[in-house]
Order: C-alpha cells, then sequence, then structure tokens
C-alpha cells in the first residue's frame, strides 16, 4: 500500500528514454501484446461488473432507482455508514499522524513492534477482527456481563460497528505517511526549532505543509475503506435494520431477498463513491508529481 | 556573544565523539571547527546550538551555563549543510519566518517586510524573493539560509559545512563573500569543515580536531607552520615523511643522512621528520655520497608557475620501494635541473620538523 503514491511519479522520463533508443528498445509486439493483456484484463475483471452494477440498478428505470434509495432502511444504512467513516476517519488520521511521526523522527524501543502492529490489519481477515470484537464485548465475552450491568452495548450496535472499522482502516493514514516522513528527515524541523518556533507552530507551518497531499491521499483510501467495509462489520453487526446495517450489508440483504434493482441501487452508490476516490486519488498524484522537489537531497 | 565549552564529552554507544573538548570563543571572531569526518566537530556545533546534549560538561554562552536553556532561547544562527529551507515557503517567507513565529513582541507585518527585504539585498538575492528553493541553485540556497538564520538577530552564527554541497568554484565564492559579511556584521561564527584550505583561507582561528579531541588552536598561519602535533601537520597539507634516527644534528634515514638542525632530540632518538613539498629540494648528483635521501622520478606535472615532481625512494640496492615522495619546485628550477622521468635523485630538506616515533601511528 505505501510507495504506491511515491512510485507511481517520475518514472516516466525514464521510459520515455528507454522508448527512444533504439539501442535499448524492446520490440513493438512485445509492448503491444503486454498492453493488450493488461487492458482485457481490467476491462474484463473490473469494467465489465462495474457496468453490470450501474445497468442493473437502472433495470426497472430511474422512478424505480430513486425509490430504492429513499427507502428508509437504505436511508438509515446510508446514516450509519457516513457515521462510522466520520468517527473512524478522523481518529485514523489524528492515529496516522502520531504513529508516523513516532516511528519516522524519533527512536525508542519497541519501534519494529509498532510497525508491525500498524500493518496488522492488513494481514489479519476482517472476519477474525469481527470475532475478536465479539470475544471481548459480546454477551459471552470477557466485559460482557459488567457491559450488560451497566446497560451498555457495544456488539451488535453501533458502537461495535464503529471499532471494526477503525480496526480495518488502522494502517492506511500511517502507512502513508512513514516512508514520506523518513524521506525529508529532521532538518526542516530542526530549522524551525532554531529559528524559535513552538512545538506546535513548528508542526503546523513545517511539517503539516509538507506532508499534506501524503495526508489527504491516506486520508481518501482509508476513506473508502471505511465505507466498503463488509467482513468485520459484518459480524458485529447483528444485520438489524434500520439500525445497525452499514451500506455493503444493506446490498447483501437486498440481494438475498432477491430484490436486485434495488441491492443493485444501493450498490451503486458505492461503487461511485470508489469512482470519487479514484478521481481525487489521480488528481492529488498529479499534485505530488508537481509539487516543487524534495530539495537538497545528498 | 562570547561561548566557552568545558570539558564536554558526548559518546554515541561505544564510539566516543567528544572527548573533554574544553574551547574558548572569543566575541566577534570567527572560528574554524576543522578535522576529518567523524573527529565530533559537527557533534561541538549541534551541541552549542542546543540540537544535541553532551553526556557531561558545560556550554557557557556570555559567562552562563546555557546547558539546560532550551534551543529556542539561545539565540543562535543555525545554518545547515544541505540548506533545510522550507520547502513549501517562498525565500521571502523562508527568511520572515523567524520573524512571524516569535510569540511575544512579534513585529508588524510592515516591519517584518522592510527587515527581510533588507536582509535579502544583504546577501544580494532579493529578486528571488517569490521564487522556491526547488527554483534556487544550491549557492543561492545557501545564501537564502543563511539570511533566514540572520533574521532573528542571533548573537552566534552556526555553520555546519556550510559549503560542503557545493561545487569548488561556487564555493570559493561564497567563502569571500562569508568572509566580508562577517567583518561587516561581527558575530561571533563558528564553521565546521573539514576542507584545511576552507579553514585557513576564512577563519580568524582555527580549531584541529582529531578523534573527538582538541588537537591545535591557533591562527591560520600559526597552525600551517608550527603544526602542534604530527596529525595537525599531515591534516594539514601534503606531506612528506622521513623516519630514523637522529645523529648529532642530523637525521639518518637508513644509511643516508639529511643534515639539519636536531633540535631538542636526543642523539640515537627514533624520530620521525616531516617536510611540505616546497620545503624539499632536489640534487641531481646522487651518486659517491650519502647525503640526501636517494629517488627515483617517476612523474613530472609541469603546468603553471609551480613544477610537481613525484618521486619512489630508493633502497640501498637501487630498487624502488612504496615510500612516495611529492616535491614542489619553481618552474625556473626545474628547467635548470634537466630532470627526466626514471632519473636517480637524492632529496634534502632545509626544514624538516621532527616528532618522537612513538607519537605518529
Amino acid at each position: 500500500m505505501a510507495g504506491v503514491a511515491s512510485h507511481a511519479f517520475g518514472s516516466s522520463a525514464h521510459a520515455a528514454r528507454f522508448e527512444r533508443n533504439p539501442a535499448a528498445r524492446e520490440p513493438a509486439a512485445v509492448k503491444w501484446l503486454i498492453i493488450t493483456v493488461s487492458m482485457l484484463f481490467f476491462a474484463a475483471f473490473l469494467l465489465l461488473p462495474l457496468y453490470a452494477v450501474f445497468s442493473e440498478a437502472l433495470r426497472k428505470g430511474w422512478q424505480a432507482y430513486w425509490e430504492a434509495l429513499v427507502e428508509p432502511d437504505a436511508v438509515a444504512s446510508m446514516r450509519l455508514t457516513l457515521l462510522a467513516a466520520a468517527i473512524a476517519v478522523p481518529l485514523n488520521l489524528v492515529f496516522g499522524i502520531a504513529a508516523a511521526w513516532a516511528i519516522a523522527k524519533h527512536d525508542f524501543r519497541g519501534k519494529h513492534v509498532l510497525i508491525t502492529l500498524i500493518d496488522l490489519p492488513f494481514s489479519v481477515s476482517p472476519v477474525i477482527a469481527g470475532l475478536v470484537y465479539i470475544l471481548v464485548f459480546g454477551a459471552q465475552g470477557w466485559f460482557g456481563p459488567w457491559l450488560s450491568e451497566h446497560d451498555i452495548k457495544i456488539v451488535f450496535a453501533v458502537p461495535g460497528i464503529i471499532l471494526a472499522t477503525i480496526f480495518v482502516t488502522v494502517p492506511f493514514v500511517a502507512r502513508e505517511l512513514i516512508p514520506l516522513m523518513q524521506a525529508q528527515g529532521r532538518e526542516e524541523e530542526e530549522a524551525a526549532l532554531v529559528l524559535g518556533a513552538t512545538g506546535w507552530q513548528t508542526f503546523f507551518r513545517v511539517t503539516l505543509p509538507n506532508i499534506k497531499w501524503g495526508l489527504l491521499y491516506g486520508v481518501i483510501l482509508c476513506n473508502a475503506r471505511a465505507m466498503g467495509e463488509f467482513g468485520a462489520v459484518s459480524v458485529v453487526s447483528g444485520h438489524i435494520r434500520g439500525q445497525t446495517n452499514t451500506m455493503p450489508l444493506q446490498v447483501e440483504i437486498l440481494y438475498n431477498e432477491y430484490n436486485f434493482a434495488a441491492a443493485f441501487a444501493v450498490a451503486s452508490l458505492l461503487a461511485l463513491l470508489a469512482l470519487v476516490t479514484l478521481v481525487i486519488k489521480t488528481v492529488i498524484e498529479w499534485r505530488l508529481g508537481r509539487e516543487p522537489h524534495p530539495i537538497g537531497a545528498p | 556573544m562570547s561561548i566557552r565549552v568545558e570539558n564536554i564529552q558526548r559518546s554515541f554507544g561505544a564510539f566516543k565523539a567528544l572527548d573533554g573538548v574544553t574551547l574558548d570563543f572569543p566575541t566577534g571572531e570567527l572560528v574554524a571547527l576543522l578535522g576529518p569526518s567523524g573527529c565530533g566537530k559537527t557533534t561541538l556545533l549541534r551541541i552549542i546550538a542546543g540540537l544535541d546534549f553532551a553526556d557531561s560538561g558545560r556550554i557557557l554562552l556570555d559567562g552562563e551555563d546555557a546547558s539546560s536553556t532550551h534551543v529556542r532561547e539561545r539565540k543562535v544562527g543555525f545554518v545547515f549543510q544541505h540548506y533545510a529551507l522550507f520547502r513549501h515557503m517562498t525565500v521571502f517567507e523562508n527568511v520572515a519566518f523567524g520573524l512571524r513565529v516569535k510569540r511575544k513582541d512579534r513585529p508588524a507585518d510592515k516591519v517584518i517586510r522592510a527587515k527581510v527585504t533588507e536582509l535579502l539585498k544583504l546577501v544580494q538575492l532579493d529578486w528571488l524573493a517569490d521564487r522556491y528553493p526547488s527554483q534556487l541553485s544550491g549557492g543561492q540556497r545557501q545564501r537564502i539560509a543563511l539570511a533566514r538564520a540572520l533574521a532573528v538577530g542571533p548573537s552566534v552564527l552556526l555553520l555546519d559545512e556550510p559549503f560542503g554541497a557545493l561545487d569548488a568554484k561556487v564555493r570559493k565564492e561564497l567563502r569571500r563573500w562569508l568572509r566580508r559579511l562577517h567583518d561587516e556584521l561581527h558575530i561571533t561564527s563558528i564553521f565546521v569543515t573539514h576542507d584545511q584550505e576552507e579553514a585557513l583561507e576564512l577563519a580568524d582561528r582555527v580549531v584541529v580536531m582529531n578523534r573527538g579531541k582538541v588537537e591545535q588552536v591557533g591562527a591560520a598561519e600559526d597552525v600551517y607552520s608550527n603544526p602542534a602535533t604530527p596529525f595537525v601537520y599531515e591534516f594539514l597539507g601534503a606531506v612528506n615523511e622521513f623516519r630514523g634516527n637522529v645523529v648529532g644534528e642530523g637525521l639518518q634515514v637508513g644509511t643516508d643522512v639529511i643534515p639539519q638542525v636536531g633540535r631538542g632530540f636526543g642523539n640515537g632518538q627514533q624520530v620521525v621528520g616531516f617536510a611540505r613539498p616546497h620545503e624539499l629540494d632536489i640534487v641531481v648528483d646522487h651518486a659517491n655520497t650519502n647525503i640526501g635521501v636517494p629517488a627515483r622520478v617517476s612523474r613530472i606535472l609541469s603546468f603553471g608557475p609551480v613544477a610537481r615532481i613525484e618521486l619512489s625512494r630508493l633502497n640501498g640496492g637501487g630498487q624502488t620501494t612504496e615510500q612516495q615522495y611529492e616535491v614542489q619546485l619553481p618552474a625556473q628550477r626545474l628547467a635548470e635541473l634537466q630532470l627526466t622521468t626514471g632519473q636517480a635523485v637524492r632529496l634534502l630538506s632545509s626544514r624538516l620538523r621532527l616528532f618522537d616515533q612513538g607519537s605518529v601511528k
């Protein structure tokens, strides 16, 4: 995940140098073969389903599409998805910056443990993540009795969904920032310090502006995952209609009820979200590529 | 502001970066910390700035212990080797930064504007105010970094290898320019360098450091012509080395003798004699004498007013050995000698400087 942003740029100049150089050029056939293969693959596996989602959603016309979207349970699922993302994303933003700062700019014991832990949600199946929360907070779990005594519901309720969402989205911001901040080093912050800036001033005037595009990139990826997460949320949700169903769960329920048009209508919103995310991501990458270049690299 | 460091110790794990350094930096002087990489000079500079700390020892700024004074309050200007300009700010904003972040008595915008413009004029780059650092050349960046450091009115200017990342020509220009600037402003300044030419040319005083210790402190000509230790001698320029023992007033090297005035060494003592390339002379007539060290000319570089001759020492049997010498002669003297590559000659020196062999590595 991390480094995707940074590897995407700067390589085009290199490619052109090889392409125009007859001594280094591959046969044209090879080039067109690999381009065709990858294009066909993406068309078959990505574009076709995308097309299917929208055509299915609109099969019964715009009227039915609109009604499926304003149906109360569907609206409730959208509200819950937005709520979960609205809480999980800012938390991950703060946590991501703190963790990236700690790892990139400080030395401490357990640094490698922290890096590994940040990656954990990528390596663990989301279903396991959901089950863990049931084991900890569920009725038969460790804190179950205490929670029910105090009338606090976590599992099969909104807090559980938010917790699960946070868990699966933890790595996004931090993974994006760590390599960026490591590459930038400490010198600019030291310069700010010597010039009399306080810690906060240094952060807001020097550190943050330097990482803002990487940060935004991490945040939109984090947001896309937060809204689209299915597995972990499904386990802790309990599937209570109108209460604990997020959009992906709502899609599943509608589909299982053979209500295809409605299912695809809600799904089309998620697909739209993905498209918007892609557009923003492309714009950010383009901006990053145009940023004043890193200076003074030794 | 005067600076004094007392008995500074600093280790990184098992590595002793600074081993009991005590130094005085009087007000208004430009001092060079000179030494090979890893000698602790940058660490010392960072400790004075407050960007690093000493394991033990004291730093006195104007006679007051500043060891626990925060970097922000030390009133130092720091110039980094790789400039450390804020890459997302214009040149103007970079220089203005130190004034804008002041919390008490922050100057009004108008005052800041005037001050920054004045500083940019001082470093002769006011026409670049709206550019970003990435649009400047290395020399321009370093001048902006200097203007930025001066903006907060520092009492001390600390420069960490300020010209290290620049090419030779720009380095030379900036060196002269910095010296002029210092003569105008008279801020106590310390700069770190590993380039002996830079240190000798630029500084009022040179501090030569090696392995975390101070080897010698003195004016440039002092340090150059009277090196206190073999390290300083070797570090400050090309050097020729003769190992042997003292015989009367001469130095016996193998079966040959370099006649010179022995200073403070007893007969038979094992010593190393050093001579700079220009302090050696070549004698063409090499047979039937043991005066001078025999050597064979391996290369003659005769461009320019001063010719350089590289030679290999000859052993008793007339074979060349590993030991190399370098001699500098005026072009005219070279013409008189009519040297050719491969010729056997003898080397003499009027000005050998002797050190006890135990003090040389």
